[in-house]
């Protein structure tokens, strides 16, 4: 079994003409995932990589069965090519644009509580089911299939977290880049309920940062509901508070919550070893799985 | 990006929102000017972009001429936390009762909006968010519908705000609601509004935030970006190049792709006896053009002793990266600061192909490089 993702699934791109869509709907093939159309406005009828192009994703879904899309689309219109993937009822749609402004997000967020679609980011690497399929612009070949389930707000930060477990023989069942934006789909809670739920994963690697207090929820979520054993990182710890590094989310406010230290003080307290290291996550992992 | 005072009190104040009489002022007899205009007594306050002016010394009252001479000459030129004051605002002192909070702010954990009256204005209201959280009355807003006004009296009723003024702060609230939601606002927040003893409200302080995200649709307010900027030279260099940048106090200059893994390294860089020089984020999919930007910015920092590189590339390619770092450094006699570099990920291969390793240090792992680049630094110190 996998989490959200299989060589099933049938992938609509939307933006699949542009620089990024085009590159990442290939390197999408190539892993083996069955990208079967693209939407793009205007475009409708062109083909990229052998896919066939539609206006809408409308279009996409009556011809070519899509049910989950990734979205390759600029911020400015980004929000907008969200609002279509929940008005066409597809399971799962994926963000990968990264800036899209956050009131777009909040109005997304509340369209989102009407649908059953499952939104993951915006602004993400996507997710991979190693050996079955990859949705997103995550690096392939340093994934393996196996027992680990892995959820990210930092995207390079889960290459780094993938790379030390694959370079010591623990592979992946699915790993998830959450995103890193202050108003996103998929959270560090639902995602562990998923793998929670996953015979397949046996360990679960959670990379959080400072900022926000989504990883203080996880960690009660994990006290109440979790078995699967939990390893947890945190990016940030040096952080200056006040300063924004980088992602819209990760800044600490001084207010006590937000900070690396209260968030790996919640997650220790609810079970979970915290890494100093990505190669500390991975020793965690390696005594889990022994 | 933040607003000064004086640029959001102007936005403030064309919405309809009742400000002071103000004008801005850069040298010691304008300040004397605006105030003979605008009738004593006046604050003199510093725009610089920091919280806690008044505690630092900031703001000034002034009753008359040698008063306002006094405090012009005191804070103009001042280093406030950091920040050199050019620019103060010289404001109609405004004789209040009653100090009061309204804020307009996302609520990350919810996704929604959420609007803030507290009758406990005019001190720090992070501190009674924390110690006495119940003073703040919160209304979440529906961001597809707005604020309606029945939800602002609510949160202005549970505030505890008297009757005799709660219209008046309903109404700008209201606005402040309005100028958020159409000016792509992260912030906006009145602090104090302070009620006088006519029952008159009047916003004596202005904060706005805007989602950088946004701006590209704000071209008013990109307009003010420049002024607003923090007069931190390199962080302007960075603002030029568009990098994510935070200039930090030690000497290991770290250059990265994604904000979680540039952190990570900066964290790595502590762990292992080092101090990090800056947070220095390429973003997504660099070009070869940025990674030598990147360079360039790490290197017009004085304080750094060594530079590591970790890209661990996704969207970004490694051959891209390699191409960066070559241009940057071939055009140096003699580099000026150890450069380490970690690749890895997408297309890493060609790039260590591409790579001139005789003007780099070249690691395998995070850790290894990292801790080369401390030890760099150290020979440098030592």
């Amino acid at each position: 079994m996998s989490v959200l993702v299989d060589d099933d699934t049938r992938v609509v791109v939307q933006g699949i003409t542009g620089g990024e869509g085009k590159f990442h709907a290939k390197q999408m093939m190539e892993y083996g995932t069955n990208v079967v159309a693209g939407a793009v406005p205007g475009k409708g009828g062109q083909e990229v990589e052998g896919v066939p192009v539609y206006d809408t994703v409308h279009e996409a879904v009556e011809e070519e069965n899509a049910d989950t899309s990734v979205i390759f689309v600029p911020p400015a219109f980004a929000g907008d090519a969200i609002f279509e993937a929940l008005d066409t009822d597809l399971d799962l749609a994926v963000a990968i644009t990264e800036g899209i402004p956050t009131q777009d997000m909040a109005r997304v967020n509340k369209r989102l509580s009407e649908t059953d679609t499952r939104l993951i980011g915006p602004n993400c690497p996507g997710l991979i089911t190693p050996g079955e399929a990859k949705l997103g612009i995550l690096p392939g070949n340093i994934f393996s299939e196996g027992k680990v389930g892995l959820v990210s707000r930092s995207g390079t930060l889960t290459y780094q977290v993938v790379d030390n477990l694959t370079n010591r023989g623990m592979g992946q069942s699915t790993a998830i880049g959450i995103g890193g934006d202050p108003i996103i789909g998929t959270d560090f809670v639902d995602a562990l309920e998923l793998f929670e739920n996953d015979p397949e994963t046996e360990a679960i690697v959670m990379c959080g940062e400072i900022g926000g207090e989504d990883e203080e929820e996880a960690a009660a979520y994990i006290d109440e509901h979790v078995d699967t054993p939990v390893a947890g990182f945190i990016a940030g710890r040096t952080a200056p508070p006040g300063k924004r590094m980088g992602h819209a989310g990760a800044i600490v406010s001084g207010s006590g919550t937000g900070t690396a230290e209260s968030k790996i003080s919640a997650l220790n307290d609810a079970g979970v070893p915290v890494g100093d290291t990505p190669e500390e996550v991975a020793d965690h992992i390696e005594e889990f799985l022994a | 990006m933040k607003l000064h005072e004086y640029q959001a009190k102007d936005v403030f104040a064309d919405a309809g929102i009742p400000t002071p009489a103000s004008q801005l002022a850069s040298d010691v007899d304008g300040v004397v000017a605006a105030a003979e205009e605008i009738g004593y007594p006046v604050a003199v306050k510093a725009q610089v972009q920091v919280g806690g002016r008044g505690k630092a010394g900031g703001i000034k009252l002034a009753e008359d001429e040698d008063e306002a001479r006094e405090a012009a000459e005191s804070i103009l030129g001042m280093d406030l936390k950091g920040y050199h004051v050019d620019q103060v605002l010289v404001e109609e002192a405004v004789d209040f009762v009653n100090e009061l909070y309204v804020g307009i702010t996302m609520d990350r954990g919810e996704g929604k909006p959420v609007a803030m009256v507290s009758t406990k204005g005019g001190v720090n209201i992070e501190e009674v968010a924390e110690e006495d959280p119940e003073a703040i009355a919160r209304e979440h807003i529906d961001p597809s519908f707005g604020m309606h006004p029945y939800q602002a009296r609510k949160a202005v009723y549970d505030a505890g705000v008297d009757q005799s003024v709660a219209r008046d702060v309903s109404s700008v609230l209201t606005t402040l609601y309005q100028l958020w939601d159409e000016k792509d606002g992260a912030d906006a927040e009145i602090n104090p509004l302070m009620v006088t003893s006519d029952d008159e409200v009047i916003a004596a302080d202005a904060v706005m935030n805007i989602d950088e995200d946004a701006l590209f649709r704000q071209p008013e307010l990109a307009e003010m970006e420049e002024e607003a900027s923090s007069g931190d030279e390199l962080e302007q260099k960075a603002d030029e190049y568009d990098f994510d940048y935070v200039r930090l106090s030690g000497n290991v200059g770290i250059i990265g792709n994604g904000a979680g893994l540039v952190m990570t390294t900066l964290d790595l860089v502590d762990h292992y006896g080092g101090e990090p020089a800056n947070f220095l984020d390429v973003g997504g999919g660099a070009k070869a053009q940025r990674i030598a930007n990147a360079l360039d910015m790490v290197f017009s920092d004085d304080n750094v002793d060594s530079v590591v590189f970790n890209i661990f590339g996704g969207i970004t390619r490694g051959d891209e990266v390699a191409r960066g770092i070559n241009e940057a450094l071939e055009q140096f006699d003699e580099i000026p600061k150890p450069v380490v570099v970690r690749l890895a990920g997408t297309n890493w291969e060609e790039g260590m192909e591409i790579l001139n390793e005789d003007l780099v240090t070249v690691e395998q792992t995070l850790e290894d490089a990292v801790q080369r680049a401390v030890e760099y630094a150290d020979e440098v110190e030592a």
